[in-house]
């Protein structure tokens, strides 16, 4: 335990910067403005949470923070340094399962250590104790298709961490779960990303994700897209699911709702008058 | 284990199914020895009245009988030359095959990787894929000095074809998050050919080589008919099975005619087989699903 969390503070969480960002997708006349004027900065350390109506461009935006796409307009910065391309700083969780299925589960994790050349035995310790930390150390040897969803997330998460990125960037991690392996997740990964004091991004449409997770959640706008609000998730740690029925919560999420709804049915509308 | 049961009545059905096929076959190759009896006179005036020959089956009563193909295979099997033919047969079969495989993977492998590479050489590839390999027979006859040498080409390029479309179809389909995420984590180009690229295409190749090897003998067998059948003067017979199927046609024991057919049946299933078992070994993930 002590190993983990010395070797996570080796390399410390970074603050993710994003000034005035810009994106649209596609050829005239179908090009669609996605980003627009989008700025934040993810302190060192945080958790925040990314809200916003299904398309309205969160999963571009998080294109653009790994490096993926660049933007048209604006810039971003990982602790003062200006980023345009993908990095093992800043590391994403796809929606879906990206474990690569020709290696193991162990292997996988190696993965990002072996192609940057820096396999060592301690790198080995570290990612036998990592999958010790999510539970896995029974499947290090499997393949993913051997292992259910919510382990194949957990897998992906290790994967992610014994590269020990500065910037955890979730996009719906969590997305096609059944309810009850979605809250064991919240647990884990809450556990995990404190443990390993990432700064992480978790983009999701559940409030009550948000809510058991984030320091601070973001609503953003319908497409193009920038920051609507942020509110302060200011619950006491450790969070469990009983807090979130406390007042505190409730009133929190009927905030998020309200605006939610009303970006959300600005699309509706956008749509009927198209 | 209840798979057991459905297992048993699957052999069960199978084995009814050949001994019925093959009970049938026995009774229409004997027709003429069955037909004459005085029960079959309507069948017979039937016949007479179609306009076909009324001492035995249309079709069916002249080709040989399984019990005759039978006991000629058992004696072919203490001949030399009908293994010589397996030999031979087989030997075009893995020289043909194999160099499609060595040039067939790098081939695909650039043309799915390089837009540059697939923009020159897929064009060309579309414009002679539509050739069958057997057009290719007199050219490569023309071209290639010995006549082992032409065969080999035809049926090179048969599974050079299929094995390249495949590849190239596996390269192309690999999910783009694979590649990010290598690229991520700092992968060289190399490190992520070898650990990404060529994994996730393995499965659409093994694909492309188990189609390539049916299509492989039958090339095989065509090219050895045609090339053996016309023997250039002062060379010897090109052999194999294709030729032994041919010669006996030529030769009238139409009893080997069906034995070289079957031989060649059982050639494709076993290569098949063992190459669809190599193809589950190199990709022990694909079994699990």
């Amino acid at each position: 335990m002590a190993t983990a969390t010395a070797l996570a503070g080796q390399a410390s969480a970074g603050q993710l910067a994003v000034h005035a960002l810009d994106k649209s997708y596609g050829d005239p006349p179908q090009r669609k403005r996605v980003v627009a004027g989008c700025s934040f900065t993810l302190a060192r350390g945080e958790l925040v949470a990314m809200i916003g109506p299904s398309g309205c461009g969160k999963s571009s935006l998080v294109r653009l923070l790994a490096g993926f796409d660049r933007p048209d307009a604006g810039h971003i910065e990982l602790d003062g340094q200006p980023i345009d391309a993908p990095g093992r700083e800043r590391l994403v969780l796809f929606q879906e399962a990206a474990l690569f299925p020709w290696m193991t589960t162990f292997d996988n994790l190696l993965y990002g250590p072996q192609a940057r050349g820096e396999l060592t035995a301690q790198t080995r310790a570290y990612a036998d104790l990592l999958l010790e930390r999510v539970g896995l150390r029974a499947f290090a040897h499997k393949y993913p298709a051997q292992l259910s969803g919510g382990m194949q997330r957990r897998a992906e998460l290790a994967r992610a961490l014994i590269n020990q990125p500065k910037v955890m960037l979730l996009d719906e991690p969590f997305r096609g779960l059944d309810a009850l392996t979605r809250e064991l997740m919240w647990g884990f990964f809450a556990k995990l990303l404190a443990e390993s004091s990432r700064t992480s991004l978790l983009v999701t449409t559940d409030i009550d994700e948000a809510l058991y997770l984030a320091d601070r959640i973001m609503i953003m706008t319908n497409l193009p897209t920038c920051v609507r609000a942020v509110i302060e998730v200011d619950l006491p740690r450790p969070r469990t699911p009983a807090e979130l029925s406390s007042p505190r919560a409730i009133e929190i999420k009927r905030q998020a709702l309200e605006l939610l709804t009303e970006e959300a049915s600005r699309s509706f509308k956008a749509l009927r008058d198209a | 284990m209840p798979v057991d049961r459905q297992a048993i009545r699957a052999t069960r059905r199978a084995a009814i199914s050949i001994v019925l096929f093959v009970a049938l076959w026995e009774l229409g190759a004997r027709s003429h020895s069955w037909l004459v009896l005085p029960t079959f006179a309507p069948v017979r005036e039937a016949l007479g009245m179609l306009g076909f020959r009324s001492e035995r089956l249309p079709w069916i009563g002249a080709i040989p009988a399984p019990s005759n193909v039978a006991s000629a295979w058992l004696t072919m099997l203490h001949d030399a030359a009908y293994w010589r033919s397996w030999g031979e047969s087989s030997l075009r079969v893995l020289f043909g095959f194999g160099t499609a495989l060595l040039l067939g993977i790098p081939v695909g492998l650039v043309l799915a990787m390089s837009r540059t590479a697939f923009g020159v050489g897929f064009p060309v590839l579309e414009l002679l894929r539509p050739i069958p390999p057997l057009a290719w027979v007199p050219a490569a006859i023309i071209f290639w000095p010995t006549q082992e040498l032409s065969i080999a080409f035809v049926t090179f390029l048969g599974a050079f074809y299929t094995i390249v479309i495949n590849v190239i179809g596996g390269a192309k389909a690999i999910d783009p998050r694979y590649l990010q995420m290598a690229e991520a984590l700092g992968a060289s180009r190399w490190n992520v050919f070898r650990r990404i690229v060529l994994p996730a295409a393995l499965p659409s190749i093994v694909v492309g080589a188990v189609v390539g090897m049916g299509i492989t003998w039958e090339v095989v067998v065509a090219a050895e008919m045609i090339s053996g059948g016309s023997t250039q003067a002062g060379e010897a017979a090109g052999g194999g099975l294709g030729f032994l199927i041919w010669s006996s046609y030529v030769g009238g024991s139409y009893e080997q005619i069906v034995i070289g057919m079957i031989s060649i049946g059982i050639a494709g299933l076993v290569s098949s087989a063992l190459l669809r078992k190599l193809g589950a070994l190199l990709t022990p993930w694909e079994r699990l699903r």
